[in-house]
């Protein structure tokens, strides 16, 4: 059933998923926020650029400068005033927040009454959303530690010196793409996602539908050897796990070609060695294999595309 | 005078005399001393800054020299975090968004609000649900204290993944920052992980079911899960994978209830109380905060050197 806004209701006004209505808000905020200063940046980068002279006297930043004025600042009091000014306004909007909204207490713990659906805390929402392409030991465990180990290399496989200290988008466009398609497209939006759409059974419940905890999912997906015929599951196996070789090469090759892009990247390039370029590809491929899968899952209904008698793909 | 001590009665009344005389005397005296000093005191009180009680406390004078300015954040042990001066830009909000400062301050405030749960919390399976009731009808502001709390946590996740987004923004985790970013990583997985934990201890649906999804994964963990790849090939089993390692048992129980506690209270805390240290640690010795810098272009980008890559040291305090 459609236009069933008291379904909505009850969704968004659970009080756990309040902080992700306030996520909703704060993240495309604060996006516009940085990409507001990284665009003042980069104009007065251009100005820089087209006119040499004043590169060498102007003081390089967009905020208002004369000469005389102190580079620095003394912390006491110009930064801690703001900090406790923020201490205050933050004690203000969590007591508000715990006065109005009382933290939820369900039912005591019963193992035998299943919760339908039984969801993860909303931040691990992103990874119990993944479970629905992959299997728990990639959902679960290899992409969360791919996450972490992907967010500490950054600093190591990222060789563009510029844009050290200051918004800009203009000098760091592959790395902020990156990024913001990791955080935003893919963590965030799973988020949203796993909380407002997915209903009993894990389905897809769009925003107004009902949750009808009878409805059925017929199983319509297959794997990808099927497809083709193929009954011997080592042949299969072999073949799935040709396909999956066969996407990380594209994509290798496609990532490169991506890096080879602009004069500018071609630059950064030049200057990565072996290993980060190795390793900056093996991250975004991994990256880019979980809207691989959505894709090859929601096109062509596709469960596994590589068997093999220990685990699929 | 022992000659007088030892004379007959008549002298006793001499002696009361003497002592009357005296005290009288030296009662006049104290008066205009009295008077003095407690002048004195009453002068003192308006510049209590001057006081060695103060002076002990505080070592700095107070007056409205930079000297003194400085000085009053460098001796303050809690203010030493801080340089005494920064970048005049780096107060702008639009900088920093203050997201780490605020993960902080959400931190304390969880350890406060959460170490005063704890007078009212068992972890165990017959009282801990029954210890949240009673927080929330019993308690006074029992019921707030759990709201702040666990709004707080909440509030400190997506504070964290805003400061993560600005450090990323910036460019600030670019040399020489690289292993403070690597630490606030850990601590965005440390502050998950806290909250995770946190999430069980009501004892009630909400919390056994998301700890039982969540942990449940930890089965088909690869080699070490009982249904994960190889698991079932190196012995796993669910009784010895890391699933029962995390759990003390094969279902979410009381033993899960007390090691989640454990992690909760004591163990994470403490961990990430260590991380956070190294982090601020770092942030002062990398030479204070990345920016607002100066941009650069990049016609004046350097040919990259050859060969193997120095090693930045540069002695504290300078930039
Ligand atoms: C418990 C979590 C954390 C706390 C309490 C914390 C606290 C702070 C504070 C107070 C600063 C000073 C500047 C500012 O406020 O922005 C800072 C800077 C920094 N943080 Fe964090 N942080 C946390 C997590 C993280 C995470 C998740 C990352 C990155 C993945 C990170 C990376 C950095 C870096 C690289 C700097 C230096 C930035 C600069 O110089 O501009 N931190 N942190």
């Amino acid at each position: 059933m459609w236009g069933d806004w008291h379904q909505l209701w009850h969704i968004v006004s659970v009080p756990d998923n309040v902080p992700i209505v306030a996520l909703l808000f704060l993240v495309p905020f604060y996006t516009w926020y940085g990409f507001r200063e990284a665009f003042a940046h980069d104009r007065l980068i251009g100005q820089l650029e087209a006119d040499p002279q004043m590169a060498k006297t102007h003081h390089r930043k967009p905020y208002p400068y004369k000469t005389g004025w102190d580079k620095e600042v003394h912390v006491w009091p110009y930064l801690m005033r703001i900090e406790f000014l923020a201490a205050i306004i933050l004690t203000v909007i969590l007591m508000f927040w715990s006065i109005t909204l009382n933290a939820p207490l369900e039912e005591p713990a019963n193992p035998s009454l299943t919760m339908n659906p039984s969801k993860a805390p909303w931040y691990f929402l992103g990874l119990q959303e993944m479970l629905v392409y992959f299997d728990p030991w990639i959902a679960g465990v290899v992409m969360p530690s791919l996450i972490i180990v992907g967010l500490m290399a950054i600093p190591y496989i990222d060789a563009n010196p510029l844009g050290n200290g200051y918004y800009t988008y203009k000098q760091r466009r592959f790395s902020i793409w990156a990024f913001l398609i990791g955080f935003l497209a893919l963590w965030c939006v799973m988020i949203v996602v796993g909380t407002f759409i997915r209903g009993p059974g894990w389905q897809w419940f769009w925003p107004t539908q009902t949750w009808d905890h009878n409805r059925l999912e017929f199983a319509v997906n297959r794997n990808l050897h099927e497809i083709f015929g193929i009954q011997n599951r080592w042949i299969a196996a072999a073949f799935g796990g040709a396909v999956v070789g066969l996407y990380f090469v594209v994509a290798g090759y496609l990532m490169h070609r991506l890096c080879m892009l602009t004069e500018f990247s071609r630059k950064i390039y030049q200057r990565m060695t072996l290993l980060q370029i190795v390793t900056l590809h093996t991250l975004l491929i991994l990256m880019l294999s979980l809207p691989a899968k959505m894709a090859v899952r929601l096109l062509f209904r596709i469960k596994y595309v590589l068997v093999t008698p220990w685990f699929n793909i | 005078m022992p000659e007088e001590n030892g004379s007959g009665a008549g002298k006793r009344a001499g002696l009361l005399d003497t002592v009357k005389e005296t005290v009288k005397q030296d009662l006049a005296g104290l008066k205009g001393v009295l008077a003095e000093k407690g002048k004195e005191e009453l002068e003192a009180l308006k510049e209590p800054e001057k006081t060695q009680l103060f002076r002990s406390i505080f070592r700095v004078k107070r007056d409205d020299t930079p000297r003194s300015r400085a000085l009053s954040v460098l001796t303050n042990v809690f203010f030493h975090l801080h340089p005494a001066k920064i970048n005049r830009d780096a107060v702008r909000y639009s900088y920093t968004w203050g997201m780490g400062g605020m993960s902080f301050y959400l931190f304390l405030v969880l350890t406060i609000t959460g170490l005063l749960l704890m007078y009212y919390y068992h972890p165990t399976k017959a009282q801990a649900y029954r210890d949240i009731l009673y927080l929330h009808h019993d308690v006074p502001f029992g019921q707030l204290l759990r709201n702040m709390h666990r709004w707080g946590a909440h509030l400190m996740i997506i504070a964290v993944w805003l400061h993560m987004l600005r450090v990323f923004l910036t460019g600030s985790y670019k040399r020489p920052r690289e292993f403070n970013w690597c630490v606030g990583v850990i601590l965005m997985v440390l502050t998950m992980l806290l909250s995770f934990t946190g999430y069980l201890l009501p004892d009630d649906q909400l919390g056994f079911w998301a700890v039982t999804v969540g942990t449940n994964m930890a089965r088909a963990t690869p080699l070490l899960g009982h249904e994960g790849p190889f698991g079932a090939q190196l012995g796993m089993t669910a009784f010895n994978d890391v699933r029962f390692a995390l759990l003390g048992g094969s279902i979410v129980d009381a033993n899960a209830l007390l090691r989640a506690y454990i992690w909760h209270c004591i163990a994470i805390p403490l961990i990430a109380s260590v991380f956070m240290g190294v982090h601020f640690w770092r942030v002062r010795k990398d030479g204070g905060i990345s920016g607002p810098a100066p941009v650069m272009l990049e016609s004046e980008l350097k040919e990259e050197k050859k060969g193997p890559r120095p090693v930045i040291l540069r002695p504290s305090g300078t930039r």
